[in-house]
Protein backbone atom coordinates (compact mmCIF):
# COMPACT_ATOMS: atom_id res chain seq x y z
CA UNK A 1 0.00 0.00 0.00
CA UNK A 2 0.91 3.59 0.00
CA UNK A 3 3.98 5.27 -1.31
CA UNK A 4 6.39 2.61 -0.14
CA UNK A 5 5.06 0.05 -2.58
CA UNK A 6 5.58 2.41 -5.46
CA UNK A 7 8.94 3.84 -4.48
CA UNK A 8 10.47 0.95 -2.58
CA UNK A 9 12.63 1.45 0.44
CA UNK A 10 13.75 4.96 -0.44
CA UNK A 11 10.68 6.45 1.36
CA UNK A 12 9.35 6.40 4.88
CA UNK A 13 5.87 7.76 5.35
CA UNK A 14 4.51 9.13 8.59
CA UNK A 15 2.09 11.70 9.84
CA UNK A 16 3.39 15.21 10.31
CA UNK A 17 1.87 15.22 13.78
CA UNK A 18 3.83 12.22 14.80
CA UNK A 19 7.15 13.51 13.57
CA UNK A 20 6.67 16.95 15.08
CA UNK A 21 5.34 15.67 18.38
CA UNK A 22 8.18 13.20 18.65
CA UNK A 23 10.63 16.06 18.33
CA UNK A 24 8.70 18.28 20.69
CA UNK A 25 8.22 15.84 23.50
CA UNK A 26 11.90 14.97 23.79
CA UNK A 27 13.17 18.52 23.74
CA UNK A 28 11.22 20.50 26.29
CA UNK A 29 12.81 23.81 27.13
CA UNK A 30 11.45 24.68 30.51
CA UNK A 31 10.94 27.95 32.26
CA UNK A 32 11.25 27.39 36.03
CA UNK A 33 8.92 29.79 37.85
CA UNK A 34 10.18 28.85 41.30
CA UNK A 35 8.78 30.71 44.27
CA UNK A 36 9.03 28.51 47.35
CA UNK A 37 10.24 25.37 49.10
CA UNK A 38 9.18 23.03 46.27
CA UNK A 39 12.16 24.44 44.41
CA UNK A 40 14.46 22.21 46.46
CA UNK A 41 12.91 19.04 45.08
CA UNK A 42 12.84 20.55 41.65
CA UNK A 43 16.59 21.17 41.82
CA UNK A 44 17.28 17.61 42.85
CA UNK A 45 15.52 16.36 39.72
CA UNK A 46 18.07 18.19 37.66
CA UNK A 47 21.01 16.69 39.52
CA UNK A 48 22.64 13.42 38.55
CA UNK A 49 20.61 11.07 40.80
CA UNK A 50 17.32 11.69 39.04
CA UNK A 51 18.72 13.32 35.93
CA UNK A 52 15.91 15.00 34.08
CA UNK A 53 18.21 15.09 31.05
CA UNK A 54 17.20 11.50 30.33
CA UNK A 55 13.88 12.94 29.21
CA UNK A 56 15.40 15.72 27.19
CA UNK A 57 14.02 18.37 29.48
CA UNK A 58 17.09 19.51 31.33
CA UNK A 59 17.61 22.81 29.62
CA UNK A 60 16.11 25.79 31.45
CA UNK A 61 15.47 28.99 29.56
CA UNK A 62 15.24 32.04 31.73
CA UNK A 63 13.42 33.91 29.05
CA UNK A 64 9.78 32.83 28.65
CA UNK A 65 9.99 33.58 24.94
CA UNK A 66 12.35 30.66 24.45
CA UNK A 67 10.54 28.18 26.69
CA UNK A 68 8.01 25.42 25.94
CA UNK A 69 6.99 24.29 29.41
CA UNK A 70 6.23 26.58 32.30
CA UNK A 71 6.96 24.89 35.62
CA UNK A 72 5.12 26.77 38.36
CA UNK A 73 6.94 25.56 41.45
CA UNK A 74 5.68 26.76 44.81
CA UNK A 75 3.22 29.19 46.31
CA UNK A 76 1.82 31.89 44.09
CA UNK A 77 0.30 34.82 45.93
CA UNK A 78 -2.02 37.51 44.70
CA UNK A 79 0.79 40.02 44.58
CA UNK A 80 2.73 37.80 42.20
CA UNK A 81 -0.23 36.69 40.07
CA UNK A 82 0.12 39.40 37.39
CA UNK A 83 3.78 38.45 36.85
CA UNK A 84 2.91 34.79 36.39
CA UNK A 85 0.21 35.66 33.90
CA UNK A 86 2.63 37.87 32.05
CA UNK A 87 5.29 35.18 31.86
CA UNK A 88 2.68 32.78 30.48
CA UNK A 89 1.49 35.31 27.92
CA UNK A 90 5.04 35.90 26.74
CA UNK A 91 5.66 32.25 25.96
CA UNK A 92 5.33 31.31 22.32
CA UNK A 93 2.95 28.58 21.15
CA UNK A 94 3.00 25.67 21.58
CA UNK A 95 3.27 25.90 25.35
CA UNK A 96 2.42 23.74 28.31
CA UNK A 97 2.10 24.39 32.01
CA UNK A 98 2.95 22.09 34.90
CA UNK A 99 1.60 22.93 38.33
CA UNK A 100 4.13 21.69 40.82
CA UNK A 101 3.06 20.87 44.40
CA UNK A 102 -0.18 21.50 46.25
CA UNK A 103 0.48 25.20 46.67
CA UNK A 104 0.52 25.89 42.96
CA UNK A 105 -2.28 23.41 42.37
CA UNK A 106 -4.81 24.54 44.96
CA UNK A 107 -3.20 27.01 47.32
CA UNK A 108 -2.42 24.09 49.62
CA UNK A 109 -2.79 24.87 53.26
CA UNK A 110 -2.41 28.58 52.53
CA UNK A 111 -6.14 29.13 52.40
CA UNK A 112 -5.78 32.80 53.23
CA UNK A 113 -6.01 36.39 52.05
CA UNK A 114 -2.68 36.36 50.25
CA UNK A 115 -2.55 33.16 48.21
CA UNK A 116 -4.00 32.31 44.82
CA UNK A 117 -6.09 29.18 45.32
CA UNK A 118 -4.56 27.31 42.43
CA UNK A 119 -2.80 28.76 39.40
CA UNK A 120 -5.52 27.35 37.15
CA UNK A 121 -7.53 30.37 38.22
CA UNK A 122 -5.09 32.48 36.20
CA UNK A 123 -3.56 30.29 33.48
CA UNK A 124 -4.47 26.92 31.92
CA UNK A 125 -2.65 23.93 33.39
CA UNK A 126 -1.74 20.68 31.62
CA UNK A 127 -0.33 18.52 34.39
CA UNK A 128 -0.73 18.75 38.15
CA UNK A 129 1.79 17.21 40.52
CA UNK A 130 0.48 16.43 44.00
CA UNK A 131 2.65 16.49 47.11
CA UNK A 132 4.13 18.92 49.53
CA UNK A 133 6.71 18.86 48.11
CA UNK A 134 6.37 16.17 45.41
CA UNK A 135 9.09 13.56 45.36
CA UNK A 136 11.44 13.63 42.37
CA UNK A 137 9.86 10.43 41.03
CA UNK A 138 6.51 12.23 40.90
CA UNK A 139 8.08 14.98 38.85
CA UNK A 140 9.52 12.54 36.34
CA UNK A 141 6.14 10.83 36.22
CA UNK A 142 4.52 14.16 35.44
CA UNK A 143 7.04 14.76 32.71
CA UNK A 144 6.20 11.40 31.14
CA UNK A 145 2.50 12.24 31.38
CA UNK A 146 3.16 15.52 29.67
CA UNK A 147 5.06 13.71 26.92
CA UNK A 148 2.08 11.40 26.42
CA UNK A 149 -0.18 14.37 26.22
CA UNK A 150 2.04 16.14 23.72
CA UNK A 151 2.24 13.06 21.54
CA UNK A 152 -1.55 13.12 21.14
CA UNK A 153 -1.76 16.72 20.03
CA UNK A 154 -2.08 17.93 16.51
CA UNK A 155 0.14 20.59 15.03
CA UNK A 156 -2.79 22.15 13.25
CA UNK A 157 -4.55 23.25 16.39
CA UNK A 158 -3.19 26.04 18.51
CA UNK A 159 -4.37 26.07 22.06
CA UNK A 160 -4.32 29.81 22.35
CA UNK A 161 -6.53 30.34 19.30
CA UNK A 162 -10.15 29.41 19.74
CA UNK B 1 19.53 46.72 89.19
CA UNK B 2 17.43 44.99 86.58
CA UNK B 3 16.02 47.09 83.79
CA UNK B 4 12.45 46.43 84.86
CA UNK B 5 13.17 47.91 88.30
CA UNK B 6 14.70 51.06 86.81
CA UNK B 7 11.74 51.49 84.51
CA UNK B 8 9.26 50.97 87.32
CA UNK B 9 11.02 53.59 89.37
CA UNK B 10 11.26 56.18 86.61
CA UNK B 11 7.87 55.72 84.95
CA UNK B 12 5.82 54.62 87.93
CA UNK B 13 2.82 56.78 86.99
CA UNK B 14 2.77 55.58 83.35
CA UNK B 15 3.04 51.85 83.93
CA UNK B 16 -0.26 50.00 83.85
CA UNK B 17 1.05 46.59 84.81
CA UNK B 18 4.17 44.47 84.77
CA UNK B 19 4.95 40.82 84.87
CA UNK B 20 7.86 38.43 84.85
CA UNK B 21 7.51 34.98 83.40
CA UNK B 22 10.15 32.36 82.64
CA UNK B 23 12.92 34.88 83.12
CA UNK B 24 11.33 37.43 80.80
CA UNK B 25 10.13 40.84 81.89
CA UNK B 26 7.07 42.53 80.46
CA UNK B 27 5.80 46.03 81.04
CA UNK B 28 2.46 47.38 79.89
CA UNK B 29 2.40 51.16 79.80
CA UNK B 30 0.51 54.10 78.37
CA UNK B 31 1.32 54.81 74.78
CA UNK B 32 2.23 58.48 75.39
CA UNK B 33 5.40 57.44 77.16
CA UNK B 34 6.70 55.11 74.43
CA UNK B 35 9.33 57.53 73.17
CA UNK B 36 10.53 58.55 76.64
CA UNK B 37 10.82 54.93 77.67
CA UNK B 38 12.60 53.97 74.49
CA UNK B 39 15.13 56.78 74.86
CA UNK B 40 15.68 55.85 78.49
CA UNK B 41 16.14 52.19 77.59
CA UNK B 42 18.56 52.95 74.81
CA UNK B 43 20.66 55.68 76.37
CA UNK B 44 20.63 54.87 80.08
CA UNK B 45 20.11 51.11 80.22
CA UNK B 46 22.08 50.19 77.05
CA UNK B 47 19.26 48.39 75.24
CA UNK B 48 20.88 48.97 71.89
CA UNK B 49 18.91 46.42 69.88
CA UNK B 50 15.26 46.48 68.88
CA UNK B 51 14.82 42.80 68.14
CA UNK B 52 11.13 42.79 67.29
CA UNK B 53 8.15 45.06 66.99
CA UNK B 54 4.72 43.68 66.42
CA UNK B 55 1.07 44.02 67.34
CA UNK B 56 -1.80 41.97 68.72
CA UNK B 57 -5.49 42.35 67.99
CA UNK B 58 -7.47 41.37 71.09
CA UNK B 59 -10.91 41.70 69.54
CA UNK B 60 -13.17 39.08 71.10
CA UNK B 61 -10.42 37.83 73.38
CA UNK B 62 -11.96 36.31 76.53
CA UNK B 63 -11.51 38.54 79.54
CA UNK B 64 -10.51 41.61 77.54
CA UNK B 65 -13.92 42.87 76.50
CA UNK B 66 -13.37 46.31 77.98
CA UNK B 67 -9.64 46.62 77.39
CA UNK B 68 -8.28 48.51 74.36
CA UNK B 69 -8.43 46.44 71.21
CA UNK B 70 -4.81 46.57 70.02
CA UNK B 71 -1.50 46.25 71.74
CA UNK B 72 1.84 47.00 70.12
CA UNK B 73 4.68 44.90 71.48
CA UNK B 74 8.36 45.85 71.49
CA UNK B 75 11.17 43.46 72.31
CA UNK B 76 14.51 44.98 73.27
CA UNK B 77 17.86 43.39 73.84
CA UNK B 78 21.01 44.76 75.39
CA UNK B 79 24.28 43.49 73.99
CA UNK B 80 26.05 44.97 76.98
CA UNK B 81 24.06 43.54 79.87
CA UNK B 82 22.64 40.57 77.91
CA UNK B 83 19.19 41.46 79.18
CA UNK B 84 15.87 41.38 77.38
CA UNK B 85 12.73 43.35 78.05
CA UNK B 86 9.34 43.58 76.37
CA UNK B 87 7.12 46.64 76.35
CA UNK B 88 3.43 46.61 75.46
CA UNK B 89 1.30 49.64 74.71
CA UNK B 90 -2.49 49.31 74.53
CA UNK B 91 -4.07 51.20 71.64
CA UNK B 92 -7.72 52.11 71.34
CA UNK B 93 -9.56 51.13 68.20
CA UNK B 94 -10.87 54.69 67.86
CA UNK B 95 -7.41 56.25 67.59
CA UNK B 96 -5.09 53.61 66.17
CA UNK B 97 -1.84 55.52 66.29
CA UNK B 98 1.39 55.55 68.23
CA UNK B 99 4.76 57.31 67.95
CA UNK B 100 7.26 55.90 65.49
CA UNK B 101 10.61 54.63 66.72
CA UNK B 102 12.35 55.10 63.37
CA UNK B 103 14.29 58.05 64.74
CA UNK B 104 15.80 55.89 67.47
CA UNK B 105 16.29 52.53 65.73
CA UNK B 106 16.38 52.33 61.95
CA UNK B 107 15.20 48.73 62.28
CA UNK B 108 11.81 50.07 63.33
CA UNK B 109 11.13 51.28 59.80
CA UNK B 110 10.10 48.01 58.16
CA UNK B 111 8.57 46.57 61.35
CA UNK B 112 6.27 49.54 61.59
CA UNK B 113 5.35 49.28 57.94
CA UNK B 114 4.45 45.65 58.52
CA UNK B 115 2.29 46.46 61.54
CA UNK B 116 0.63 49.22 59.54
CA UNK B 117 0.02 46.84 56.65
CA UNK B 118 -1.39 44.02 58.76
CA UNK B 119 -3.19 45.90 61.54
CA UNK B 120 -3.68 49.46 60.32
CA UNK B 121 -1.85 51.09 63.20
CA UNK B 122 -0.50 54.50 62.18
CA UNK B 123 2.98 55.39 63.34
CA UNK B 124 3.24 59.12 63.84
CA UNK B 125 6.52 60.45 62.46
CA UNK B 126 7.30 57.46 60.25
CA UNK B 127 9.10 58.73 57.13
CA UNK B 128 7.46 56.36 54.62
CA UNK B 129 4.41 54.57 56.00
CA UNK B 130 3.39 52.37 53.06
CA UNK B 131 2.25 48.77 52.86
CA UNK B 132 5.24 46.43 52.86
CA UNK B 133 3.78 42.97 52.12
CA UNK B 134 0.39 43.47 50.51
CA UNK B 135 -0.07 45.35 47.25
CA UNK B 136 -1.13 48.97 47.13
CA UNK B 137 -4.68 48.24 45.90
CA UNK B 138 -5.37 45.95 48.85
CA UNK B 139 -8.25 47.15 51.02
CA UNK B 140 -8.28 46.61 54.77
CA UNK B 141 -5.75 45.03 57.06
CA UNK B 142 -5.67 41.23 56.86
CA UNK B 143 -4.49 40.33 60.36
CA UNK B 144 -7.28 42.24 62.06
CA UNK B 145 -9.66 39.77 63.65
CA UNK B 146 -12.61 41.24 61.78
CA UNK B 147 -11.03 40.78 58.35
CA UNK B 148 -13.24 38.10 56.73
CA UNK B 149 -11.43 34.76 56.70
CA UNK B 150 -12.37 33.91 53.13
CA UNK B 151 -12.12 37.38 51.62
CA UNK B 152 -9.96 37.50 48.49
CA UNK B 153 -8.80 40.57 46.63
CA UNK B 154 -7.36 39.34 43.33
CA UNK B 155 -5.23 41.76 41.34
CA UNK B 156 -6.12 40.10 38.07
CA UNK B 157 -9.43 38.37 37.23
CA UNK B 158 -9.75 34.76 38.38
CA UNK B 159 -11.54 32.08 36.42
CA UNK B 160 -13.27 29.22 38.17
S1 LIG C 1 3.58 22.50 48.23
FE1 LIG C 1 4.68 22.36 50.19
S2 LIG C 1 6.84 22.29 49.60
FE2 LIG C 1 5.70 23.05 47.84
S3 LIG C 1 5.74 25.28 47.98
FE3 LIG C 1 3.89 24.58 48.99
S4 LIG C 1 4.46 24.38 51.14
FE4 LIG C 1 6.35 24.43 49.96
Amino acid sequence: MGLETIFGNSFLTSRVDEAVNWARKYSFFQYPFVTACCGMEFMSVWASTYDIARFGAEFPRFSPRQADVLFVVGTVNEKLAPSLKRVYDQMAEPKWVVSFGVCATSGGFYDNYATVQGIDKIIPVDVYIPGCPPRPQAILDALIKLQEKVSKETVLKYKGLK
Amino acid sequence: MKAIESLKEKFSDKIISHDSFAGQDFITAKKECLKDMAVFLRDELHFDFLSDLTCVDYKGYPGRENAPRFETVYHFYSHKTKERISLKFPIEETSPNIDSLTGLWLAANWYEREVYDMYGIHFTGHPDLRRILMYEEFKGHPLRKDYPLKARQPRIPHED
